[in-house]
């Protein structure tokens, strides 16, 4: 809407909009231009977009959702691509290349009233190539232990992805089910579920993972399955989020019409649930999945740099950025070691955060553009 | 409304007893429980552990008997304001988890870090649902969505090293100079440069959501049929924004107030722990990782407690602020 513009008539002014109207209606015709004006039927002058398909060209249309999409093709095609592409280190293989480190040490000394400076030279010879420096070899150089960093980029991204994926759907699951039962039965049902998401929402997230990261360590569960235990438990713990906004939305639409159609049909309560209530909330829970993904790599990475997560050979960017909490000289000296996964983890966020974004604004039905 | 407040204060305390009690039974599914390491190092470093004094040891951090029986105990002696004694430092967990200099340091970061939030994040949120679909929303947009993305000890780090190592500006970690004692204006200084990096830290991971908060509540007033009005009026666009809309728009800022006690008092334990804070957080990380139940169980019901609190405190400045809103 141009306020700002002058127009010295309110003719000129419905002029104007009379042409911006004339544009839009010839682009949405396009399709039966062959058609003189005469042959067409009026109803082809206004073309109703389905629901869906408007969502989707507002979605398009916002340059962020856009931006988001591409982040995210970029990621998941680097690291599942990645690494049938690129397979000249492996994601656990140490480089034995055997190397020396020099270390010049000046030291001054006094000699009969001369300062005298020396110059020592401590060689230092390794059996593993560690923390080299970007090179052909090695894309963004190797770790402390002398594994690759580009190709355990890759590998730890599908890790990341994936147990964000599967923690999110497990949560998502969890909460539909639950917040269904809860608004379509109402009653006791819905109190007792309501009371325990209370409980739930409570429980403070990243202490309640931490107690549970201790009490998995001390079970001695194995490194291999770990994280997606931990975040398994985790979907257990985080579902009531999920279960209020269903529960919001079914209480709203089990008063609706089309719901008292689907009682006099005599439909079974699962079909009336999962058929005719949850695909009316799919909106809503798509836009809450795509954002809590986002806080799932955040919250994966965060346990593993606290060393609660993924474990050492194996690699997720959370790991690979823990390094710096121990090593103040990789902090300093070796950014390619820390600051690829943690941008890594920044692009996986923000498109999600993105997308989440985008979806929300395409598909709030106050919006008008 | 007493009525109302007390039946909340009554749901309040059966959630902390829920939340007590998972926290209680996932706690004691640890079976090296901390008792067992300690006997155990007792045991190699070669003193001799008679099977009287194992039971001894179980009694006093009671842990003999079920687990519902350890959680009845736990809870009466909580009720009592008894919450025993840390595994760690062996000290008693209430001075030293609620000990003024470590409350302190987690409150003043979280004090000051919210100020600026809210300086910082309300007048862009502003500017972005008034000039929504422009350069400047999308910029804005994009700045605090990534601020949101950020993780907060990647983010730090980063921070750590550019301005601390790379820069020198600030020091590296730490509450003061250890090296040389200041007094007066100077230790103050001294203190808020140890400070800056965390606070910014803080503010910049948090100003994404505030944001976007205001940003839609401010569209949703600019649709308004008031605003409309106004406009119809002639009013200047600055009276329409700031009398008629921004006003509206106060009502979830301020009961938004009240839902930050929490995070007023529970400790960044991240951002505490990158830059070696003494707060409240780093401490109850140390203790999380090592499994000292009676800090974490203190800790956490604090937390819990300050949520509940945060809950009900907002729902009341809700009744209190909008007059539309009856509690009941």
């Amino acid at each position: 809407m141009d306020e700002n513009k002058n127009y010295n008539s309110p003719e000129e002014l419905l002029d104007a909009n009379a042409e911006e109207v004339k544009e839009d209606i010839n682009e949405i015709n396009a399709g039966v231009d062959e058609l003189t004006d005469a042959e067409k039927p009026l109803d082809k002058n206004v073309r109703l977009l389905s629901p869906t398909r408007m969502v989707i060209r507002r979605f398009l249309r916002s340059k962020l959702s856009i931006a988001g999409l591409i982040m995210l093709a970029a990621l998941f095609l680097f690291c599942w691509l990645g690494p049938i592409v690129y397979t000249k280190w492996d994601e656990t293989e140490t480089d034995y290349t055997v190397n020396a480190d020099y270390t010049v040490y000046e030291i001054t000394a006094e000699n009969g009233g001369d300062t005298v400076m020396y110059a020592q030279v401590v060689v230092s010879y390794n059996d593993i190539n560690k923390l080299a420096k970007p090179s052909k070899n090695h894309l963004l150089g190797t770790d402390e232990q002398g594994m690759d960093i580009f190709t355990r980029l890759m590998y730890g991204g599908r890790l990341s992805l994936t147990i964000s994926f599967l923690a999110v759907f497990l949560t998502s699951a969890l909460g539909i089910i639950m917040g269904g039962l809860a608004g379509y039965y109402g009653g006791a049902v819905d109190n007792i579920i309501m009371r325990i998401c209370d409980v739930l929402i409570c429980l403070p997230t990243l202490p309640l993972m931490l107690i549970i990261g201790t009490v998995l360590d001390s079970n001695e569960v194995p490194s291999d399955y770990y994280i997606y235990l931990l975040m398994g438990l985790l979907s257990v713990f985080s579902w009531p989020g999920m279960a209020r906004l269903v529960r919001g939305q079914i209480l709203f639409l089990r008063e609706q019409e089309y719901m008292v159609a689907a009682e006099a049909m005599g439909y079974s309560t699962p079909r009336k649930i999962f058929k005719h209530l949850i695909p009316n909330i799919l909106p809503q829970i798509l836009v809450s999945m795509t954002l809590s993904l986002g806080s799932m790599i955040l919250y994966e990475s965060t346990l593993s740099y606290l060393n609660l997560g993924v474990r050492i050979p194996y690699a997720s960017w959370g790991t690979m950025v823990e390094v710096i909490s121990k090593r103040n000289d990789i902090l300093q000296n070796n950014f390619n070691v820390w600051g690829p996964p943690g941008i890594c983890i920044i692009i996986a966020v923000l498109g999600f955060n993105f997308i989440g974004d985008g979806l929300r604004d395409a598909l709030d039905p106050k919006q008008r553009r | 409304m007493f009525k109302y407040i007390l039946k909340r204060i009554g749901i309040s305390i059966l959630i902390l007893l829920g939340v007590s009690l998972i926290l209680y039974i996932l706690l004691r599914c640890m079976p090296t429980d901390f008792v067992e390491q300690k006997i155990l190092a007792l045991y190699t470093a070669g003193v001799d552990v008679s099977p009287e004094f194992i039971e001894e040891m179980y009694k006093s951090y009671g842990l003999n008997g079920t687990i519902l029986e350890g959680y009845f105990s736990w809870l009466w002696n909580f009720v009592r304001l008894d919450f025993g004694t840390s595994f760690i430092s062996h000290r008693e967990v209430l001075s030293d988890i609620f000990n003024p200099g470590r409350l302190g340091t987690s409150f003043y970061v979280a004090a000051i870090a919210t100020v600026f939030e809210f300086l910082i994040a309300i007048p862009l949120g502003i500017t972005a649902a008034t000039h929504q679909y422009s350069f400047i929303d999308y910029l804005v947009t994009v700045l605090v969505l990534i601020g949101i993305s950020l993780p907060s000890f990647f983010f730090g780090q980063m921070l750590k090293d550019l301005f601390a190592n790379k820069l020198g500006w600030f020091p590296v970690s730490g509450m003061g100079d250890k090296t040389v004692s200041l007094t007066g204006t100077a230790a103050f200084i001294d203190y808020l440069r140890h400070m800056f990096l965390p606070i910014l830290t803080v503010v910049i991971l948090s100003i994404g959501g505030r944001m976007r908060m205001t940003r839609t509540n401010m569209l949703e007033v600019m649709n308004a049929d008031y605003i409309r009005t106004a406009r119809a009026k002639g009013l200047s666009e600055g009276k329409v924004i700031y009398k008629h809309a921004f006003r509206n728009t106060l009502i979830p800022i301020v009961t938004g107030l009240a839902g930050l006690i929490p995070s007023l008092f529970s400790g960044a334990m991240i951002t505490e722990t990158v830059f070696d804070l003494e707060g409240i957080g780093k401490y109850a990380l140390n203790a999380m990782t090592q499994g000292d139940i009676p800090v974490i169980m203190t800790y956490n019901m604090f937390l819990a407690f300050l949520s509940v609190l945060g809950v009900l405190m907002s729902d009341l400045m809700y009744g209190i602020v909008d007059p539309r809103v009856k509690l009941a």
